[in-house]
């Protein structure tokens, strides 16, 4: 009998999550990597904020902002380059070939993607925010509950960025490889990491609005800077990250199928 | 032993009451297959069947299709027209009902090169589904020898022990279909024959059947009971070795490849300009 129903299918995507444990373990240096950067951000930022309250600045006194800012864009950013990065890894490694022919289902490969890109945020992200905590007195903890919201709303975007970079590598190679590295920086001045959304020119508020991500910078500022928060707010962004999945997955699944079309698949890792 | 079923590149094979009723146990049936880039027509109208335990050569020269009906027998690769079923599983569309029972290896994919073979294997039997996966590498490893290698970085292998470790994760779900890319390219003699010999072993004890494309004559004339031999997309011979010598008046397979790709012999242009003349007379 075939080994299908939802138990395969978890035992599959159980044995990629695996590999890419596997591959993390054996190498110190990525390891150390996951972590560096972001410290080093975060250090940045901090070491700013404390200067900037220090002037006469009302605004920047305002503990945390940028702090929290540059965290929860950490959270965007490094779980797309988690999800885009193992997916470009198999082709570096000339193994995709290898998973698409195994019983491994296109969703089932996603599943993995998504599930470890959780996983390396968590590795990435936890010993940074302890670190802000003792180097800045900065809790990320502080945002309260609307924080597992925010969490889920950038992580799920992050998801619908990385299929769509991973679509576009599998139907056009490795050639394709800086728009994983590209894409989320575009959404940088878009979703208003750093300022509100009023200080954008009209035409473009509904652009920034339309991002998921423009919710929870909006709502950590809200929080921080004047203690409320508007629950509406992050409705709407799980409501836009929805759509944006959805279009996401179908992208990704036509790219792939383009790319079994093409013959894409024959020159992968060239 | 001829054990082909049937095969040929200009007619539909497959009678349409087949067509309606795949055989689940026909472990490669392809009809009229065609695979167009552009406008270069790779596979052109191929139609053949294996049957089970048969061990098959695609032979042909470089861009006689070999790699790409191999690669739409795998479902890597879509076909332009044309069917290809796998155990009766159409593989455009339902691939995953059948991808348990066949397996590939080719040295032109590789595993992860950071990872241990040992977890390269566990990661592979997770993902097809293989119950006591501990006990199914030791025995993998002990068959081929691979033991010595299981604690070490796949990427720190020799090309030879690299092959046998692709040989072991291509054997791991114990496939009914196996496809073989070149299984023996850039191996030294010996180590290219005892993988000859394990494959051999393999098919017989498993009642497997092997497709294997190769540019290697002797590995063919050795491995194969029938060779499919394609030339610009279409199957020009379908025979046993043996037959494919006879009828070609040569003493060995390289000899007849050679005619084959230069258009000599049996495929020279005036030979069959010669053949269709005396067809019409006949007529």
């Amino acid at each position: 009998m075939p080994p299908t129903g939802v138990r395969a299918s978890l035992r599959r995507i159980r044995a990629l999550v695996r590999r890419y444990i596997y591959l993390l373990r054996s190498s110190g240096v990525r390891l150390v990597e996951l972590i560096y950067w972001p410290f080093l951000q975060m250090l940045t930022w901090g070491f700013l904020q404390r200067y900037l309250s220090e002037t006469t600045s009302p605004l920047a006194q305002a503990a945390g902002v940028l702090i929290g800012s540059v965290l929860l864009w950490d959270i965007l950013f490094r779980s797309k380059i988690g999800f885009s990065t193992t997916f470009i890894e198999e082709m570096w490694s000339r193994n995709l070939g290898n998973l698409l022919i195994s019983p491994l289902r296109p969703y089932e490969l996603v599943a993995a993607l998504s599930a470890w890109s959780v996983i390396r945020l968590s590795v990435s992200m936890v010993p940074v925010a302890v670190a802000a905590y003792f180097f800045f007195g900065f809790n990320l903890l502080d945002l309260g509950l609307p924080l597992v919201a925010f969490f889920a709303v950038l992580v799920l975007t992050s998801w619908s960025l990385g299929l769509i970079s991973a679509g576009v590598i599998l139907r056009y190679g490795l050639g394709a490889e800086e728009l994983a590295w590209s894409l989320a920086f575009l959404l940088l001045p878009l979703c208003c990491v750093y300022y509100p959304v009023s200080v954008l020119p009209d035409w473009l508020k509904p652009i920034a609005l339309a991002l998921p991500p423009t919710h929870v910078f909006e709502g950590m500022r809200s929080i921080l800077l004047h203690n409320t928060f508007d629950a509406k707010e992050l409705w709407w962004a799980m409501g836009l990250n929805a759509v944006y999945l959805v279009a996401g997955y179908v992208t990704f699944s036509r790219f792939l199928a383009s790319a079994r079309v093409n013959g894409t698949l024959l020159r992968l890792g060239e | 032993m001829n054990e082909r079923i049937s095969g040929s590149s200009h007619q539909a094979g497959a009678s349409v009451a087949e067509a309606a009723a795949p055989d689940t146990n026909v472990p490669v049936a392809v009809r009229d297959l065609t695979k167009v880039y552009g406008t270069i027509t790779a596979v052109d109208h191929i139609s053949f069947k294996l049957k089970q335990g048969a061990t098959v050569a695609l032979l042909g020269g470089n861009g006689a299709g070999k790699t790409t009906t191999i690669a739409m027998l795998l479902g890597l690769v879509m076909p332009t027209s044309g069917e290809v079923r796998v155990f009766g599983a159409d593989m455009s569309k339902n691939r995953g009902a059948v991808a348990y029972r066949l397996n590939f290896q080719s040295p032109y994919v590789d595993l992860p090169a950071r990872l241990t073979v040992r977890q390269n294997l566990t990661v592979y039997a997770g993902l097809y589904g293989i119950a006591n996966a501990a006990e199914r590498i030791a025995y993998i490893a002990e068959d081929l020898h691979i033991e010595p290698l299981l604690d070490r970085p796949t990427g720190k292998l020799s090309a030879g022990q690299k092959t046998r470790v692709g040989l072991a994760k291509a054997l791991l779900n114990a496939p009914e279909l196996l496809l073989l890319d070149e299984p023996t390219a850039s191996l030294d003699p010996d180590t290219a024959d005892w993988i000859r010999r394990k494959l051999r072993e393999y098919a017989e004890t498993r009642g497997a059947t092997l497709l294997l494309a190769s540019h290697n004559m002797a590995e063919v004339e050795r491995l194969a009971d029938r060779v499919i031999l394609l030339h610009q997309g279409r199957i020009i011979e379908d025979e046993t070795p043996a037959a494919l010598i006879a009828t070609h008046g040569r003493d060995t397979l390289e000899q007849v490849f050679l005619d084959v790709v230069r258009g000599r012999g049996k495929h020279a242009p005036e030979a069959a300009d010669r053949g269709a003349a005396s067809a019409r007379k006949a007529s």
